[in-house]
């Protein structure tokens, strides 16, 4: 009897394909999507593209020297020059100015840029007693790794020029420890400065994205609901026509998700002093176009799926996918620069990234152009996909 | 004039015809019945009727108007055979809601509602979530539904179907308020003593054809069961039926059909009692719409 049960649970799996799906299918995809940021399974390591905006303000023999030395470690792109290849601010082939360097930081061009001050020649391998002029380092502190290791790799550098000559080794009686590094330098943060918990504005917005997603797929079940019950039938045959049906689903999916990430960012205002007064007009052109945009995800998965079982798991599939190489669970910046652009098929890498240009970056409206138009791109493309699919309910 | 008028709808869903040449009409103030097998076509044809269908060829007339499918039909209520009702509003609230679909608005709405809570016997749980409703009082709101708006034609699928008999009576009487409102009902059901006592006239469906169509009396003579059946209990097993009897398994039991009663049962039970058989009970009746039925759709499964 019991290996009767035990057939008949087999036999009811094999033919269960939302089951399926949850069992075998998104543990694979999890699987490997985090293999691939942390193990550079298909991808390059991410240490070795770190880009590294270079001012040399010494322009000194030394700090060039250090330059080269630096341009020659395989985990930087150091550029000392505006790169014709980037996005950033700035013309192609401009040297780079503290200024122009901060910003690049700023708007998250660069997680760190290196400043090499004037006076920094003599601190290169000079451990002689006597102030020691630091390098800076501009630092994006939403990405704590980059200016560490770049913080090593200076050394490193500095260790390198010395040994091919550039520097004479002086060394003081009774050097402190701290006083032994090759090249002496200071962090300094250009974003998050007056704040105590720096990353709750990316954490605040990364659940509330995977979680608005969530809810859309699962309040759009509601029209598979509606078709078991006959009242979707009912409701087309009073006159509404699958526009108008359409469009009320996606204006209540899209209400939904605004209260939702509002409750969420209340809630991180209360607890966790995220700042939502003072960026409120950023807050609120995301927050409407990201859910307008989850709110027809779910659309197009409740219009495609035939039962609300294939619509689970087509949703865990999809949602927790999207999410976990979108940015909700682990940061984009920290991905390597491929996943970060795989990344941008999926409209919540859009949203997530206008969330933390609102509330990391402090960019103005007009900087959000870009997400506000693939999210509002997004929900076109879903709305029209989502109208397609719901022919099935229309006059056969 | 004809409230509806069907002319010969065909509909094919690939290769199957679901209505292969249909054709009826309703006449106004009419309670016309609906019948057919499991997959007959009844569903299509209130479909196409609600404009939820487009036919292949044919035509749908309300009110002496063709209508294309999905053109607005304000005079037309539908009451689906599921309980299209949200579980998680309010009965008011679900009569609001497909009274406001149906063109209702203001004060009319208001006093539709009213009125429908009070025609259904739920005013007094008009607050109350319909989830919470039993299988009854969701058939009643289901139709009060369909009838808010004062349709001069409703359409009812199964409008009883899984109530106990004091709902069905109830829905019956809200039916009959209908029709003495000047509503004009077509109605699918599979409880055939329903549709021979509350229906004027019925039609049968098979193969997504109407077989058949008339008062009972009608659909008895096109079946060719117009006689009356003849049933005798006898004291003891017969041998062997007596002229003009048959035999339907118990051997204590005979069954005759006769055309005429008065002038054919004295000889029938004069051969029986020749035949030194006693007759212990005596029933003569005329053909049921159980019996018609079948008789015109056949005894196969369907599905």
């Amino acid at each position: 009897m019991i290996g009767l049960l035990v057939r008949s649970a087999w036999v009811q799996l094999s033919r269960d394909r939302a089951a399926q799906v949850l069992s075998f299918i998104v543990p694979i995809v999890f699987f490997s999507v985090f293999a691939v940021i942390f193990g550079g399974g298909t991808t390059v390591d991410r240490t070795s593209r770190l880009r590294v905006p270079v001012v040399d303000e010494s322009r000194t023999e030394r700090s060039q020297a250090l330059i080269r030395a630096l341009e020659a470690d395989s985990a930087l792109r150091v550029n000392v020059v505006v790169p014709p290849d980037a996005r950033g601010p700035g013309r192609a082939g401009e040297p780079f100015t503290r200024a122009l360097a901060e910003e690049w930081v700023r708007r998250g061009n660069a997680a760190v840029a290196l400043v090499l001050p004037v006076g920094i020649e003599w601190s290169i391998m000079s451990f002689a007693q006597g102030e020691r002029v630091p390098a800076i380092l501009l630092s994006d502190p939403s990405d704590p790794v980059a200016s560490r290791l770049v913080g090593g790799l200076l050394q490193r550098a500095a260790l390198r020029v010395a040994a091919s000559g550039g520097a004479d080794l002086q060394l003081g009686p009774g050097s402190p420890a701290e006083r032994m590094m090759p090249v002496p330098f200071e962090e300094e943060r250009v974003l998050g400065r007056k704040r105590q918990s720096p990353m709750i504005a990316f954490y605040a917005a990364g659940i509330a994205v995977m979680f608005i997603m969530f809810a859309a797929a699962g309040a759009g079940g509601a029209l598979i609901e509606e078709t078991e019950s006959g009242t979707l039938e009912r409701v087309l045959t009073s006159g509404l026509g699958m526009n108008g049906l359409l469009l009320a689903k996606w204006l209540s999916l899209t209400s939904f998700a605004c209260a939702q990430i509002v409750v969420m960012f209340m809630w991180g205002m209360v607890a966790f002093r995220l700042p939502l007064l003072a960026h409120l007009p950023g807050f609120a052109v995301m927050t409407v176009t990201t859910a307008a945009a989850a709110a027809a995800f779910g659309l197009v998965l409740a219009t495609l799926s035939r039962t609300r079982q294939q619509l689970s798991g087509l949703a865990n599939l999809l949602v927790l996918g999207l999410n976990a190489i979108g940015g909700s669970m682990f940061p984009r910046f920290l991905m390597s620069e491929t996943l970060q652009q795989i990344s941008l098929v999926g409209f919540n890498a859009w949203a997530l990234d206008g969330y933390l240009k609102v509330f990391w970056r402090e960019a103005p409206l007009a900087a959000l152009a870009p997400q506000v138009g693939a999210l509002l791109g997004f929900t076109a493309l879903f709305l029209f996909l989502a109208r397609r699919f719901a022919r099935r309910w229309e006059t056969a | 004039m004809a409230v509806l008028e069907i002319r010969d709808a065909r509909k094919s869903f690939f290769a199957t015809r679901a209505l292969d040449g249909l054709s009826l009409a309703l006449r106004e103030g009419e309670l016309l019945g609906l019948l057919g097998p499991n997959g007959a076509g009844k569903t299509t044809l209130i479909r196409a009727i609600a404009g939820r269908v487009r036919l292949d060829s044919g035509t749908v007339a309300l009110f002496g108007h063709t209508l294309a499918a999905g053109a607005r039909r304000a005079d037309l209520g539908v009451v689906p055979q599921e309980n299209a009702l949200y579980p998680l509003l309010t009965a008011r609230e679900n009569l609001e809601t497909f009274g406001r679909l149906n063109g209702l608005e203001g004060k009319r709405l208001r006093e539709r509602t009213a009125w429908a809570l009070e025609w259904t016997g739920l005013a007094d749980r008009a607050r109350t979530l319909v989830r919470a409703f039993s299988g009854g009082m969701k058939r009643r709101l289901n139709l009060a539904c369909g009838v808010l708006h004062e349709p001069r034609l409703v359409l009812l699928d199964e409008p009883t179907v899984g109530v106990d008999p004091q709902s069905r009576e109830k829905i019956y009487d809200m039916l009959g308020g209908l029709r003495q409102g000047g509503a004009s009902l077509l109605l699918t059901t599979h409880y055939l003593e329903e549709a021979e006592a509350r229906c004027e006239r019925i039609v049968v469906v098979d193969h997504g054809r109407a077989v058949a169509a008339g008062t009972l009396a009608e659909l008895v003579d096109h079946a060719g069961l117009s006689g009356r059946l003849v049933r005798l209990r006898l004291d003891r097993a017969a041998a062997a039926p007596p002229a003009g009897f048959r035999s339907e398994g118990d051997p204590a039991v005979l069954t005759a059909t006769i055309r005429d009663v008065g002038a054919e049962l004295p000889g029938l039970l004069a051969r029986v009692r020749d035949a030194g058989l006693g007759v212990r009970d005596l029933e003569v009746r005329s053909a049921s719409l159980q019996s018609v039925f079948l008789q015109l759709t056949g005894r196969d499964l369907r599905e």
